[in-house]
């Protein structure tokens, strides 16, 4: 029952604005606007027959890829410039400065520096998805708890040891809040790196249909972003579940008991 | 086992120099329970700090067992006040009493024996699975002692450990810390801005003036040395002690208020 009531809670909305849409189209002739059912089915022929392989992999790919990337340096700059207020000195105005700049700019850039390839797609996203990685594990880095740290200091956790068991799991909420950030930029650009100079690829694909008016096609394209969107997101909840549970545990059980002093 | 002598600590704070303490001189034979109580913002948390290596004195000798302190050691082992952010809230109880062992170079079978021993004299042996957010602070404040006698110190420190936990939980922390050190036999060193736990714990009561602050007075207690929360407090010597040590820190609190030709500024700790 519990169950079933959930299941209308998290699939009312979608299912009432595909039935709204619905009926708006199904008695009309709108080129630019079929009816769902055309939708889906179209998106049946067109995906998953060959363009899953062809297009919807290779993006996947370059989008992990970049996201990668982005987390390694996010992550590795953020804790040395969270750590050290030295170079955290030398290096802020400049981060301000380059993570003002819209990464889709790069993309005419990427094509001169890396050329028409895959390589300038992951550069893409990666340009996009490192800051909020990178400001993100440069907050969570310098604000460790100051009695963690002198306990961990007291207890011979040094070095490599001290950011492996406190740095990075203290930090580890801001992290994911970064990662939850550069998801939803990836993709974004993961569709605008693939509208240059691409010949594979979901943002290629949707941009063709579009250009051979081939608008069920065009749509069934966006539906599949949204797929892989959700997906992502899915996932990463589970993931974030897992790695902050001793962070939302404390919270969840607050509010269970209401406001308790500590 | 514990020697500081003239120690002296300044800070620099917005161009100008606070003298936080001013001279200060303990001794601590091993094995032995010294309670350090003082007017509040006396810099009780400052020595602690000097002592546990975390803070550099800016002048004076500190020397444990003949060597001198110059950073944390693993000889020392801290409590501190506040329980909720002195352990790793994402490590369970077990993992937390075990980490500082491993990076100490313990052998796995000798830190599952030390563990399972310091979690069995708190009273928590049974709690190794739980997440430190699941327990009260009490018990939180348990692990934190099962953690600090696990690394086998030969000095605990103890900076108002039991400062944020009830009237209740105190007292039975209280015996239990008693039957801690009973058990390891470690020289320790309990500040305390509560009269009544330092007199009752300790075997000598030091007290400190106001900031800039010097050892008031060093005071023994002449209690027996088994200590109980109904018997001892009702014997009249230590009420007898705890007026005495109230008295010298009115005292000391009446000498810091009034002007004086070299303004003393508070210290905050």
């Amino acid at each position: 029952m519990r169950a079933a009531a959930r299941l209308v809670r998290v699939l009312g909305l979608p299912v009432a604005l595909v039935l709204a849409w619905w009926a708006v189209t199904a008695g009309e002739d709108n080129f630019y606007f079929p009816p769902p059912t055309t939708v889906a089915t179209t998106f049946v022929d067109v995906w998953v027959s060959g363009r899953l392989l062809d297009d919807v992999l290779p993006s996947v790919g370059r989008l992990l890829a970049g996201l990668a990337l982005a987390l390694a340096a996010g992550v590795g700059l953020g804790l040395l410039i969270g750590l050290s207020p030295r170079v955290r000195a030398v290096f802020e105005p400049a981060l301000e400065f380059l993570r003002a700049i819209p990464p889709p700019v790069l993309v005419p850039v990427m094509l001169l520096v890396a050329g028409v390839g895959d390589r300038m797609k992951i550069l893409v996203i990666l340009s996009g998805c490192l800051w909020p990685i990178l400001l993100n594990t440069v907050e969570g880095a310098r604000s460790v708890d100051e009695v963690l740290g002198d306990t961990c200091r007291c207890y011979g956790i040094q070095g490599a040891a001290r950011i492996r068991h406190l740095v990075l799991r203290a930090a580890s909420p801001q992290i994911m809040t970064g990662i939850r950030q550069a998801l939803s930029i990836g993709i974004i650009l993961m569709v605008i790196s693939e509208m240059f100079a691409a010949s594979s690829g979901l943002g290629f694909a949707i941009l063709q249909f579009q250009r051979g008016f081939q608008i069920p096609e065009m749509w069934s394209g966006m539906v599949v972003l949204s797929l892989i969107g959700v997906t992502l997101s899915v996932i990463f909840r589970q993931v974030e579940r897992r790695v902050l549970a001793w962070h939302q545990g404390p919270r969840k059980r607050e509010r269970a008991e209401g406001v308790r002093d500590a | 086992m514990l020697d500081v002598s003239g120690l002296k600590k300044t800070y620099r704070n917005a161009g100008r120099v606070v003298e936080a303490i001013a001279d200060v001189s303990v001794h601590l034979e091993a094995g032995e329970f010294v309670c350090v109580v003082g007017p509040s913002g006396c810099g009780k948390t400052t020595l602690l700090r000097c002592l546990a290596g975390l803070l550099a004195p800016t002048e004076g000798d500190l020397t444990m067992a003949g060597r001198p302190i110059t950073g944390p050691s693993p000889g020392t082992a801290v409590v501190f006040q506040e329980y909720g952010r002195s352990l790793l809230p994402w490590k369970t109880v077990w993992e937390n009493v075990e980490l500082p062992l491993r990076y100490k170079g313990l052998a796995r079978s000798r830190r599952r024996e030390l563990v399972t021993e310091a979690l069995a004299a708190v009273q928590m042996e049974d709690a190794g699975a739980a997440h430190p957010w699941q327990l009260s602070g009490g018990m939180q404040q348990r692990v934190a002692i099962a953690r600090a006698i696990a690394y086998e110190p030969q000095v605990l420190l103890m900076d108002e450990p039991f400062a944020a936990v009830d009237a209740q939980t105190r007292a039975d922390l209280e015996d239990l810390i008693l039957s801690v050190w009973r058990r390891y036999e470690v020289t320790t060193l309990f500040v305390t801005h509560d009269i009544d736990e330092a007199v009752y714990l300790g075997q000598r009561v030091v007290i400190l003036s106001a900031s800039p602050t010097v050892v008031q007075e060093d005071l023994a207690i002449g209690l027996p040395a088994e200590r109980d929360q109904l018997t001892t407090r009702a014997d009249p010597l230590f009420a007898e002690l705890r007026a005495h040590v109230y008295g010298q820190i009115q005292q000391a609190k009446n000498r810091a208020a009034r002007p004086s030709p070299t303004p003393a500024v508070g210290q905050g700790d």
